[in-house]
């Protein structure tokens, strides 16, 4: 079982969709970077992301990883979120045959996996049709 | 910079090989090469593995296969890039008879996949995405290629009959491959009703997964000259990355590291997409060959699945694409693969690719890529 610190530092972004913007060109780094790929500034301003957006593609998972054989099928999707970042995640509480491209969908704070019985159980985000 | 040739090529029929180990599987397509070549010095070597770590629980690649080649203490060193490894191998191989600093270099490309269950095989390769950010949400790589088939149907109206005939044409050519996986023909229909993986693709959509080696030996032209074989040339290298994650690319529906990687290497060869008469490309998936001819310029964006309609890239069209079969028919060892495609190249320029030989060839391109296109490497390749 891998050291609980591979998920606590990660909990910023996950949990709260904790973002950087350079403060030169204005490019939103998720998760969080040191350097700006566009302008190779190296500070960013702390923001959130917003909390909606629209579906650019998805999937519906069949054959899943080991640690997410219990969960399948379950959908995935990019969405482009209304601060122009694109993010992956989930699409939970969807009809299968209702996934389309463009579709709105907002974030929310969902169980995602856990790493047996007595590990640590990871939260993030998920999408949630609108 | 100097001239680099082709003097060998080495490989074994390929699939789930459970009598072999990784060890096996790589020293005999290594000595098949050395064989080819002739020669019997052997300066360095590089070898393409992703993942024998997942895969059966070893590193250090880069003391073992000289070791069981019989090659200690020449150096060696193993790359990685994901599934353009190989690929990468070459490039390095490339690099290093070009500098001068060795002459006769073998470049390797392996991976053991069968000693894993599927399960344990698909989390391997997923760590060619991005593990925090898009493994963590459960997705694989067919789940990527998926939402990439997704985007391009939605943009372009490519159609789930046109991803089917990849498949059907790689497995014609395929079924002319004696060493391929699964050297049989495929109908369309079959591909349209075989089992969802990650919709819209299909078990079918996929290329397998594989046990497997290749390997070819590289020296300086001038030394190719003096040995038997019709001598082939690596004309051009390209290499380019990009983006781990597929959701960070403006445009999911292109892979820019392997149009950049053309670029280079078609520069470097002093060549137009045009004067190349057939290409082996890395196939993973269905989508993946329609947006590689995109991204290579075979065809403008948007049209690579109207291209395999109209049969432009099938065996007897005006550019091939997969004579050998592809990854979908040949397999997709990793590792392996942008190595075999190495083989493939110099087999049809040598003209001895038998029943699946591209008339006339002279020149021919390799594309491989390691995840969503986060890195891609392109090699051309001539008959002198």
């Amino acid at each position: 079982m891998p050291n609980p610190a591979k998920s606590w530092r990660e909990i910023p972004q996950r949990y709260r969709l904790e973002a950087g913007k350079c403060t030169n060109c204005g490019y939103v780094a998720f998760p969080p970077r040191l350097i700006c790929p566009q302008c190779k500034n190296r500070e960013f301003a702390p923001m959130k992301l917003a909390a909606a957006g629209k579906l650019l593609t998805h999937t519906i998972i069949r054959v899943a990883p080991g640690s997410f054989e219990d969960q399948a099928p379950y959908a995935v999707g990019i969405a482009e979120l209304d601060d122009n970042v694109r993010l992956t995640a989930q699409v939970v509480d969807c009809d299968f045959a209702k996934l389309k491209v463009g579709m709105r969908v907002r974030l929310e704070f969902r169980r995602v996996n856990e790493e047996g019985a007595a590990g640590v159980i990871y939260y993030g985000y998920k999408f949630v049709p609108e | 910079m100097r001239d680099v040739a082709v003097i060998g090529i080495g490989m074994t029929k390929w699939g789930e090989l459970w009598e072999k180990s990784l060890r096996t599987i790589f020293v005999e397509s290594a000595l098949l090469a050395l064989e080819d070549a002739g020669v019997d010095r052997l300066d360095s070597m590089i070898v393409g593995c992703m993942s024998s770590g997942l895969f059966v629980g070893q590193e250090h690649l880069a003391s073992l296969l000289p070791d069981y080649l019989g090659r200690n203490p020449i150096p060696a060193a193993r790359v990685e890039s994901a599934c353009a490894s190989g690929g990468l191998a070459l490039r390095q191989g490339f690099i290093e008879v070009a500098s001068g600093i060795s002459d006769v270099v073998l470049v390797g490309g392996v991976e053991k996949m069968t000693d894993v269950t599927g399960c344990e095989a698909t989390f391997a390769l997923g760590t060619a995405a991005d593990q925090e950010y898009e493994g963590f949400h459960g997705l694989t790589f067919p789940g990527l290629y998926a939402m990439m088939a997704v985007a391009h149907m939605h943009k372009y109206g490519t159609t789930r009959r046109q991803l089917a005939m990849v498949a059907a044409k790689n497995h014609e050519n395929g079924s002319k491959n004696p060493l391929a996986q699964y050297p049989f023909k495929v109908s369309v229909d079959a591909v349209l009703n075989s089992v969802l993986v990650a919709d819209p693709l299909r078990i079918l959509d996929c290329s397998p997964i594989t046990d497997g080696a290749a390997a070819v030996i590289l020296a300086p032209v001038e030394m190719a000259k003096s040995l038997k074989k019709p001598v082939v040339r690596i004309a051009g290298s390209g290499h380019a990355t990009d983006t781990i994650s597929l959701s960070s690319r403006r445009d999911m529906t292109w892979i820019e590291s392997t149009h950049k990687a053309a670029q280079k290497a078609l520069a470097m060869a002093g060549r137009k997409i045009g004067d190349i008469d057939f290409f082996e490309v890395h196939d993973c998936f269905t989508i993946a060959e329609i947006m590689v001819t995109e991204a290579l310029g075979i065809v403008e964006k948007g049209k690579g699945g109207r291209a395999i309609e109209e049969g432009l890239t099938a065996l007897g069209g005006k550019a091939p694409v997969n004579p050998s079969g592809g990854l979908k028919a040949k397999g997709h060892p990793v590792g392996a693969t942008g190595v075999a495609q190495a083989v493939e190249a110099v087999k049809q320029l040598r003209g001895e690719a038998g029943e699946r030989q591209v008339q006339n060839a002279r020149r021919g391109l390799t594309q491989n890529m390691g995840g969503t296109g986060g890195s891609s490497l392109v090699h051309v390749f001539e008959a002198m």
